[in-house]
């Protein structure tokens, strides 16, 4: 009798659930409309027409229509677009980066100026080897190529290639001033097991060198914060991460760490009111969601809902460029547990960073599924990364086997 | 700077994908040589490549871009080519409007293309944005009689070609079975009342009380009663809907569809109409008929085979509805007597829709969202 109760609710239940899907799913593609006023703001771009950037952005574009083959506007105009992509994290300046170089983009042998360019947005768009034929070409045409050298170590870093990322990062102590080049070890040292080292040289180094710009200054908090993290010292941590926060620029990574860094203490008031602005931003986005889901506000079904539209986006077009994220929204937002691990797993053949491990091994532990993640934890075991969440979830991964 | 630049992205590369990249989206239906179609592009590309910010302040009004239609038109329809066979077939725009979109404001361009015969072969070059934007992308939806298929055009796949098989009468007249089928089975407003006026087909109302009914055959000319009557009379207001006879507004349709599902229900719990439930059946029925309409013009009626298509979409709805009835009439009958029948499934039961039911009338009465997934 009492199972047939059950049964009954749950059909209701899924019912209900039902109906509210579609209802969502009606929403989601409202209807177009006609303004009914003339002065309606439908959009505001993103750099205004009087900026500065806008108005060099102009001039370049101005002279290159003039005369497109004419290379060192075009690389100049790349770059611009380039550092456009990367602080707004809108794509679609990437494309126009790679319009300016046409003349250059299928050469097999291009000048190196276009070919580190090259590289640089090939990697964008998670073409590694593509970028990695590049710049390979790149320094061993100019083995002082500083700018090739640290990609080269970028690239190998995201596909968990320590030893080819430590020749890159000595390459770059020959060409580069001293904060970068211990940086790029520093990094690399943190990954891999040498946290306290690693977080003692770059200390020392960023001493040395304060008068550095504020986007060098936050990159190196918001590294020393995560070398915290995995020698267990949150403490520590939370003070780079302050430090990097009251730096007076927007850095979108310095941000998703910090809320992450929020979000496992366990303190998810305090992500919102550092992400409420950013709902553009898909991969901010996700952390303000998990933060209002935690602390069950009203908001998170709104922007849970945005997240499934903007990821329904991505895969119309068929896009891979967000599998973590979208991971970690299937897991935690949605309980689709199934669907995380195999997100995780392909995300996993292209990039092998500790959060690409970390997501892997949490989706495997929810379906209890160790194999499926076995590729994480033998890196784990390799790299001896020392971070302690992912620790964690590794040895209870490991007890599931036993 | 610039290698300083280098060094910060460094480590931050996959993070720097936080925006949805430029798309647009292009849906097409063909139809013998007619085809029509909606063009959405993204407001931010279109001030991109054409300027539409006249007044220079970084805002985008409706004003700006009303003054630019004409540019947009041109701008979009010359970089989208249609052809039939080895035929040009030239579009033009019929209405002009805008959407928002999860990642900003779109202008949509309707339009609408001849070519000279009955298009077997569409081949669809693909160029905006191909010289300013090698990412930007195109996602095309075609439709042709009720199958749909999607593409991805880009600068390496400017052009594509698809077959439209031939539609045959009688596919034709499959698929909007087959639809009109899944719609009684995905639509659970239309089951919980045909549930709530059959429920008690298996109970007598006996001195106030409901008693089991003795024999099957009475219990079996009563559900066939109100299955036909519900049948007829929603047949009927689909018929007059989708030939555009009458039309009714949908949240009006949709409130009404709610509040017959709460009635039934709660006539169940508190007997007020008995015995001619077959009347309730073709009076509500009349509703849900025009709440099936609202599908079939989803689904785009063909205009050269309307009959073919309604009669299918129909006939779909009943053998949908003829399942139910043949899984619940047995059982009911079964367990007409027991207790778990007559006091869980027939008043909890009633009970539950009126209350689902009763929340579906809130929502779509006040056009508000009470249900959280």
């Amino acid at each position: 009798m009492r199972t047939s109760r059950t049964s009954i609710i749950g059909t209701v239940t899924d019912g209900l659930r039902a109906l509210a899907i579609a209802s969502f799913a009606a929403a989601a593609c409202a209807a177009p409309y006609v303004p009914k006023d003339d002065a309606t703001v439908l959009e505001r771009l993103p750099v205004r027409p009087g900026d500065p950037i806008a108005r060099e952005l102009r001039q370049l574009r101005t002279e290159l229509a003039a005369n497109p083959r004419k290379r060192e506007t075009a690389v100049r105009l790349a770059e611009r677009y380039f550092e456009l992509a990367t602080s707004e994290g809108d794509p679609r300046y990437v494309g126009y980066a790679q319009a300016a170089l046409k003349p250059w983009w299928d050469l097999p042998a291009p000048p190196l100026d276009v070919l580190v360019m090259r590289a640089i947005l090939k990697q964008y768009s998670h073409d590694f080897s593509g970028a990695m034929r590049d710049l390979e070409a790149a320094t061993r045409e100019d083995a002082k190529n500083a700018r090739a050298w640290s990609w080269r170590a970028a690239i190998h870093m995201v596909q968990a290639d320590y030893e080819k990322a430590r020749e890159d990062c000595v390459a770059l102590q020959n060409v580069e001033s001293e904060l970068y080049a211990v940086g790029c070890i520093a990094y690399l040292d943190g990954t891999t097991g040498k946290a306290a080292a690693a977080h003692r040289a770059l200390s020392a180094a960023f001493a040395k060198n304060a008068d550095v710009p504020r986007e060098v200054k936050v990159w190196v908090l918001t590294r020393l914060a995560e070398m915290s993290l995995r020698q267990g010292d949150v403490k520590q941590a939370e003070e780079h991460f302050r430090a990097a926060y009251f730096e007076p620029i927007n850095d979108q990574f310095l941000l998703a760490a910090y809320a992450d860094f929020l979000l496992d203490q366990g303190r998810p008031d305090e992500v919102i009111p550092l992400l409420v602005d950013w709902v553009k931003s898909d991969i901010l986005l996700l952390r303000l969601a998990l933060a209002e889901q935690a602390l069950r506000a009203p908001k998170a079904r709104e922007h849970i809902e945005a997240l499934r539209s903007r990821f329904d986006a991505a895969a119309l077009r068929g896009d891979k460029l967000h599998q973590q994220e979208e991971a970690r929204f299937n897991l935690y937002l949605l309980g689709n547990k199934e669907k995380a691990l195999a997100l995780a797993q392909e995300n996993w053949k292209l990039q092998r960073e500790p959060r690409d491990a970390r997501i892997l091994l949490e989706a495997a532990f929810a379906m209890k599924d160790p194999k499926a993640a076995q590729e994480a934890l033998d890196w784990l075991e390799r790299s001896g990364h020392e971070d302690p969440v992912l620790r964690r979830t590794a040895e209870k991964l490991k007890a599931l086997k036993r | 700077m610039r290698t300083l630049l280098a060094l910060l992205l460094l480590f931050a590369a996959a993070l720097a994908h936080a925006h949805k990249p430029s798309d647009s989206y292009l849906a097409i239906r063909a139809e013998g040589a007619n085809l029509s179609g909606q063009w959405d592009i993204a407001l931010r590309d279109l001030d991109f490549a054409i300027g539409l910010d006249d007044s220079g302040d970084g805002d985008i009004t409706w004003g700006e871009v009303k003054a630019h239609q004409a540019d947009i038109a041109a701008y979009a329809l010359a970089r989208l080519k249609l052809r039939s066979g080895d035929a040009d077939c030239p579009a033009h725009t019929t209405e002009f409007l805008v959407d928002d979109h999860s990642d900003g404001a779109y202008s949509v361009m309707r339009f609408a293309a001849t070519c000279p015969r009955e298009v077997t072969t569409l081949e669809i070059t693909y160029s905006l944005f191909a010289d300013l934007d090698p990412q930007h992308r195109g996602l095309l939806r075609l439709e042709h009689g009720v199958a749909t298929r999607t593409a991805i055009f880009g600068p390496e796949r400017a052009t594509q070609s698809f077959e439209l098989a031939k539609i045959s009468a009688l596919t034709q007249f499959v698929d909007y079975a087959r639809e009109g089928v899944w719609h009684i089975w995905i639509g659970i407003d239309h089951i919980l009342f045909l549930l709530s006026l059959l429920l008690p087909a298996v109970l007598v109302l006996d001195g106030g009380r409901w008693q089991a009914v003795a024999r099957f055959p009475p219990a079996f000319w009563d559900v066939f009663k109100i299955v036909t009557s519900f049948t007829v009379a929603h047949s009927i207001t689909l018929s007059l809907a989708a030939l555009g006879v009458i039309s009714l507004p949908s949240r009006l349709v949709e409130s009404a569809i709610a509040t017959s599902v709460v009635l039934a229900a709660l006539n169940n719990v508190f007997p007020v109409v008995h015995g001619r439930r077959w009347m309730v059946a073709f009076a509500f029925g009349l509703i849900h008929g025009f709440g099936f309409a609202s599908v079939l013009r989803d689904l785009g009626l063909p205009q050269g085979a309307l009959l073919i298509a309604l009669v299918g979409f129909n006939l779909g709805v009943e053998v949908g509805q003829l399942a139910i009835v043949s899984a619940f009439l047995p059982a009911a009958y079964g367990l007409r007597a027991s207790w778990f029948y007559r006091r869980l499934v027939f008043v909890g039961g009633s009970i539950a829709i009126a209350a689902v039911a009763g929340v579906w009338l809130i929502e779509r009465a006040f056009n508000m969202k009470i249900i959280s997934p």
